[in-house]
C-alpha cells in the first residue's frame, strides 16, 4: 500500500465504501452474521459477564482487557503501540492487558481506506483518534458504572489504573467488577480525548506485548498452524510468468511415500502429501510441459535498453513548475545521470503460506495477510461463496513488507483453489525458491536526470524522467492511485520534491512487462528517493555547494524537514572531519508523511568492497506513541535499505527468475550491520508513518558517502565497485 | 521408527529417515519454535542443538540426529529464564520474530563457549542467521547483556 494513494483521495472516497471514522459498536461475531446489535443486547446474548463496549476492547471479570487489533502484526509493534491508544484513555492497568487479532469485519476497516488491512506505514495515524476514543468510551461507561452502583455523581469519580476510585471516600471498584453494569449501559456520544500534556503512557517507551512468545518459541506464525486433518501442498507454479501447463506426467510424484495426491490448479500443479517434505520430494519429480507462453523471451538487460530509450523522450507529465527546458539552457552548468535500479523480492524470513479449511457452506483460513477484506472477497469469489460465509484468522506474520498486501490475493486464492481441488484442509507451503521467483516484486526502475545550476551554483533547473511498470494497474485501487496515466506510487518521492527549485519537470513512462509487481517497503520511495538524493548531491557538487548547506537552503520554507536535516547533521559531526578513506553522506526524504534525515560513513577498500560503518538517521513522524518501536522501524528499515543498497537484485533471462536462494540473493549479516542511532523530534503533531520511511534515505546516504570517500558515483543498485 | 531425545523427552517418530530433523520436529513432535526459512542452511532460522553444537536443522538427516541429545528453543528454559531470553525481552529485540529462535539457539552456543564474547565474535557466531528485519544491533547489544546476567549468576540485576 502506498501513501500515494493521497489521504484527501481517499477522504473522499472513503465515505462511499463505508470508511470514515466510526467507533462501531456492535460485536464482530454478530456484524459477521449480518446482525447490528445494540451493546446491551448483544452483551447479554454473548457474553454476559464481558463489558465490550465497542469492536476493540472487551473487559472481563476477572479485569483482563482485551484489546482487539485491527492492524496485523509482522514486526512493526502495532500489537503494543495501538493498545496503549487504548490503555492510556482507559486508565487500565498495562499488565492486565491481552491482544487478539481482529477477524474481518467492517468494524474493523482502516478509517481512511475503507477496507481492512494494514500498509502504507498508516496504522498509528489512522487509528490514532479512533483508538483512543474507544479507550475513552469505555472509561466513561466503567465510572458511569460506579457511579450508579455507588449513587454518586460521575464527576465525583476518577478511572486509574484499572479501577475505578471516588476520590472523596477513596472507595474502589476494578474494573472487571464494574463490567457487568457497564454493560447495561449507554454508550456516550460525545467522548473528550485527554490534553497531551497528561499522557501516561503514549510517548514512554514501552516493552513489546509479544516479545515473550517470540523468545520461546510459542509465538503462532501462519506457517505454524496445523489443523485436523490437514494436509500440506507444494505448487508447481510456471518457470515462467504467464506459463501454462501443456502436459503433466505424475506417475513418479505419486510414487513418493507421502504424497497424497497431484492435482492441476489454475496456478500449476499441486503436490498434496502428509507433510512439506514429502510434498516437496514429490513436485521435484513431477514431470511437467510448460507453455512459455509471451513472456518467454523476457530479460531484465533487453528491458534495461528499452527503459533507457523511453527515457531518452519526456512522458506524461506528473508536476512541472516554471520552464525547465528554457531554465536548463540557461544554465551556467548543466549535468544529466541516469539512475537505475532492479526488481527486488521481499524475502520475509516466514515465505508465504495458507491454510484453507473449505466445507460447503463455510470457508476458514488462517494465514498472515495485510489485506484482510480484499483476501476475504478474493477467497469468496474462489470457493463460490458469500464474503461472510469465509472467515479468516489472521496470525503473526513472519515479515509483510507489502508481501501480503496484495490485491490479486494470489497465495490466499491459489490456497482456496488447492483445497477445492484437495477436497480436505490443506496448508499451502511456498519454498524460498518459490517465494523469490514468485514475482510481486519492487518493479525496476530506471531515471534520467538533468539539472542545471546558476552563476552562483544555486539550481535553477531540475527534469526527472522515471520508467517503469505501475503498481497500481489492474487492482481494484487503480481509481485511487493512478489519475490521467500516472500511478501515483510511481512518482512519489520525485514530483513532490520538497527542495524550492524554480523550473521543474517530473514525468513518466509506464511500460507493460509480464512481470507482476507490488508494494515493497517504501513502494515508489524507494527508486525515487535514491534517484533524487544522489543527484541532488551531484547538483551540490556541480555548483561547488556542500550537499548539508545546499539542502539547508533549498529547504526554507520546509520547517520540519529541515530541522530533522539540520538534527542529523550536528549529530553525524558534519562539520567534522573524518580519518582517510572514509566518507560522509547526506540524504533526507520525506514519506508516509514523515521526515527522514540519515548520514551514512563509509570505507571501500581495495577490492572495492564497501562497508558501512555508521548510520545516524533522524526522524520527524509527529507525536510519537512508544518511540522504542520508532527507533526499531528506523533500525530495521536502515537495514533493510542496506540490502536494497548494497545486495538486492532479481533478473530475468529468457523469462525465468535467476536467483534462486539467499546464496544468490543474498540479505545484509549482521557482520555488515553498521552501528545505527536514531534521534527522535519532539513533536506534537498527528502521528505519521514509521514502518516505512527509515528506508528511502539509506541507499542516496551510501552512494553520496562513497562519493565521497573515493570520487566515484553510484548511479545504479545493488552498488557493485568491486573490480 | 525413529526415537528421538528432545529437550529431555525420548519421542518416536514414524518417518522416512531422511527426512530432514526440521521436519520432524515441526510436522511430527509439533515443536513450531523451529522455523523454515531457507531450507539450505543459508538463514539460520532452524537452528537447533545436537549435543550442545548449533545446526541446521534443515539440512539434517533425522536418522543422523538418533541417539544424541536435541534442544530446540522449546528447551531454551521451561520458564524465560535464559539469560538469552531475559536480555531478548530486556531489549525488545524481536520485530516480527520469525528468525528469533535460530538467533536465541546459535547465541546461546557462542555463549556457552564464550562467557564474554567482542562484537567480533558475536558477528563471527552470528553470521549464519539472517533477520529480514534488521534486529542485528539488538541481537549484539543483547548478547553483552546476557553476557552480564550470566556473569551475575542468572540475576538480572
Amino acid at each position: 500500500m502506498s501513501a500515494a494513494m493521497k489521504r484527501r483521495d481517499f477522504l473522499k472516497t472513503g465515505a462511499a465504501v463505508g470508511g470514515g471514522l466510526l467507533v462501531t459498536l456492535y460485536l464482530p461475531e454478530l456484524a459477521q452474521a449480518g446482525v447490528s446489535a445494540k451493546p446491551s443486547d448483544k452483551l447479554k446474548s454473548v457474553a454476559p459477564a464481558t463489558f465490550a463496549p465497542n469492536a476493540f476492547i472487551r473487559i472481563a471479570p476477572d479485569d483482563t482487557v482485551t484489546v482487539i487489533v485491527n492492524k496485523s502484526e509482522m514486526g512493526q509493534g502495532v500489537y503494543t503501540s495501538l493498545p496503549m491508544l487504548i490503555a492510556e484513555e482507559l486508565e487500565a492497568d498495562w499488565s492486565k492487558i491481552k491482544v487478539e487479532s481482529a477477524p474481518v469485519d467492517q468494524a474493523y476497516n482502516h478509517t481512511v481506506f475503507g477496507m481492512q488491512l494494514t500498509g502504507g506505514s498508516t496504522s498509528t495515524a489512522s487509528e490514532w483518534v479512533r483508538f483512543r476514543k474507544a479507550g475513552a468510551t469505555a472509561r466513561m461507561m466503567l465510572i458511569a458504572a460506579a457511579a450508579q452502583d455507588w449513587k454518586v455523581e460521575p464527576q465525583s469519580l476518577r478511572a486509574e489504573n484499572g479501577f475505578v476510585v471516588h476520590t472523596a471516600s477513596g472507595r474502589r471498584a476494578s474494573f472487571g467488577s464494574l463490567a457487568d453494569t457497564a454493560a447495561t449501559l449507554t454508550p456516550p456520544k460525545d467522548v473528550p480525548l485527554k490534553d497531551p500534556k497528561d499522557f501516561k503512557i503514549i510517548g514512554k517507551p514501552r516493552r513489546r506485548l509479544d516479545t515473550p512468545a517470540k523468545v520461546n518459541g510459542s509465538a503462532q506464525f501462519g506457517l505454524d498452524v496445523q489443523i485436523a486433518g490437514m494436509m500440506t501442498a507444494l505448487v508447481a507454479r510456471p518457470p515462467v510468468f504467464g506459463g501454462k501447463v501443456v502436459s503433466l506426467n505424475a506417475e513418479k510424484a505419486k510414487a513418493v511415500a507421502g504424497v497424497k495426491d497431484v492435482l492441476q490448479v489454475p496456478s500449476g500443479v499441486a503436490v498434496i502429501a502428509t507433510g512439506f517434505w514429502p510434498a516437496k520430494l514429490g513436485r521435484d519429480q513431477l514431470e511437467i510441459k510448460w507453455n512459455d507462453g509471451p513472456n518467454a523471451n523476457l530479460s531484465t538487460v533487453g528491458m534495461r535498453e528499452q527503459y533507457a530509450t523511453l527515457g531518452k523522450n519526456p512522458g506524461l507529465i506528473a508536476r512541472k513548475v516554471g520552464d525547465p527546458a528554457k531554465a536548463l539552457a540557461g544554465a551556467t552548468k548543466t549535468i544529466t545521470a541516469e539512475y537505475e535500479v532492479p526488481y527486488l523480492a521481499h524475502a520475509m524470513m516466514e515465505p508465504l503460506n495458507c491454510v484453507v479449511d473449505l466445507r460447503a457452506d463455510r470457508c476458514e483460513i488462517w494465514t498472515g495477510t495485510q489485506l484482510q477484506t480484499g483476501d476475504r472477497m478474493a477467497a469468496a469469489a474462489t470457493a463460490g461463496l458469500k464474503a461472510e460465509q469465509v472467515q479468516i484468522h489472521t496470525t503473526l506474520l513472519g515479515g509483510g513488507f507489502g508481501r501480503r498486501a496484495n490485491p490479486a490475493s494470489d497465495f490466499v486464492v491459489e490456497a482456496v483453489q488447492v483445497a477445492k481441488a484437495a477436497k480436505v484442509p490443506v496448508k499451502v507451503v511456498w519454498t524460498r525458491e518459490d517465494d523469490l521467483r514468485g514475482g510481486y516484486y519492487r518493479p525496476m526502475w530506471y531515471d534520467r536526470m538533468a539539472g542545471g545550476v546558476d552563476a552562483a551554483g544555486n539550481p535553477v533547473a531540475w527534469t526527472h524522467t522515471i520508467v517503469g511498470q505501475s503498481i497500481f494497474q489492474g487492482t481494484f485501487f487503480e481509481q485511487f492511485g493512478i489519475k490521467d496515466g500516472i500511478d501515483s506510487a510511481s512518482v512519489e518521492g520525485a514530483a513532490d520534491l520538497l527542495y524550492g527549485i524554480p523550473n521543474l519537470q517530473v514525468d513518466l513512462h509506464t511500460p507493460r512487462i509480464g512481470v507482476p509487481v507490488l508494494w515493497w517497503r517504501s513502494v515508489g520511495h524507494s527508486h525515487n528517493g535514491f534517484a533524487v538524493e544522489a543527484f541532488f548531491d551531484e547538483l551540490a557538487h556541480a555548483g561547488g555547494k556542500d550537499p548539508y548547506e545546499l539542502r539547508r537552503a533549498l529547504l526554507a520554507n520546509q520547517p520540519r524537514m529541515r530541522a530533522v536535516l539540520d538534527l542529523v547533521a550536528q549529530k553525524a559531526n558534519w562539520d567534522k572531519p573524518l580519518p582517510a578513506g572514509r566518507g560522509r553522506g547526506i540524504a533526507t526524504h520525506f514519506s508516509f508523511d514523515s521526515y527522514v534525515g540519515q548520514v551514512a560513513e563509509v570505507s571501500v577498500d581495495k577490492t572495492g568492497a564497501v562497508r558501512v560503518h555508521r548510520m545516524v538517521c533522524a526522524v520527524d513522524c509527529g507525536q510519537v506513541v512508544n518511540p522504542d518501536s520508532v527507533k526499531a522501524q528506523m533500525e530495521g528499515g536502515i537495514i533493510f535499505g542496506l540490502t536494497a543498497a548494497l545486495k538486492g537484485e532479481i533478473t530475468l533471462e529468457a523469462g525465468r527468475v535467476k536467483q534462486r536462494n539467499f546464496h544468490d540473493y543474498e540479505m545484509l549479516r549482521i557482520n555488515e550491520a553498521p552501528e545505527i542511532e536514531v534521534h527522535i523530534m519532539p513533536s506534537t503533531e498527528n502521528p505519521t508513518g514509521v514502518g516505512e520511511p527509515g528506508v528511502p534515505p539509506v541507499a542516496p546516504a551510501v552512494a553520496n558517502a562513497i562519493f565521497a570517500a573515493t570520487g566515484k558515483r553510484v548511479r545504479k543498485l545493488p552498488i557493485r565497485l568491486v573490480k | 521408527m525413529i526415537t528421538l531425545k528432545v529437550n529431555g523427552k525420548q519421542l518416536n517418530a514414524d518417518v522416512d529417515p531422511a527426512t530432514p530433523l526440521l521436519w520432524v520436529l515441526r510436522e511430527t513432535l509439533g515443536l513450531t519454535g523451529t522455523k523454515y526459512g531457507c531450507g539450505m542452511a543459508q538463514c539460520g532460522a532452524c537452528t537447533v542443538h545436537l549435543d550442545g553444537e548449533a545446526i541446521r536443522s534443515c539440512v539434517k538427516r533425522v536418522a543422523d540426529a538418533t541417539g544424541k541429545e536435541i534442544t530446540t528453543i522449546e528447551g531454551l528454559s521451561p520458564d524465560l529464564s535464559h539469560p538469552l531470553q531475559r536480555a531478548w525481552m530486556e531489549i525488545d529485540v524481536p520485530q516480527c520474530g520469525y528468525c528469533q529462535s535460530g538467533q536465541l539457539m546459535s547465541a546461546a552456543v557462542l555463549l556457552a563457549e564464550n562467557s564474554k564474547p567482542t562484537d567480533n565474535d558475536i558477528d563471527e557466531a552470528m553470521t549464519g542467521n539472517i533477520c529480514r528485519c534488521g534486529t542485528y544491533p539488538r541481537i549484539r547489544q543483547a548478547i553483552h547483556r546476557a553476557a552480564e546476567i550470566k556473569a551475575r549468576g542468572g540475576n538480572a540485576k
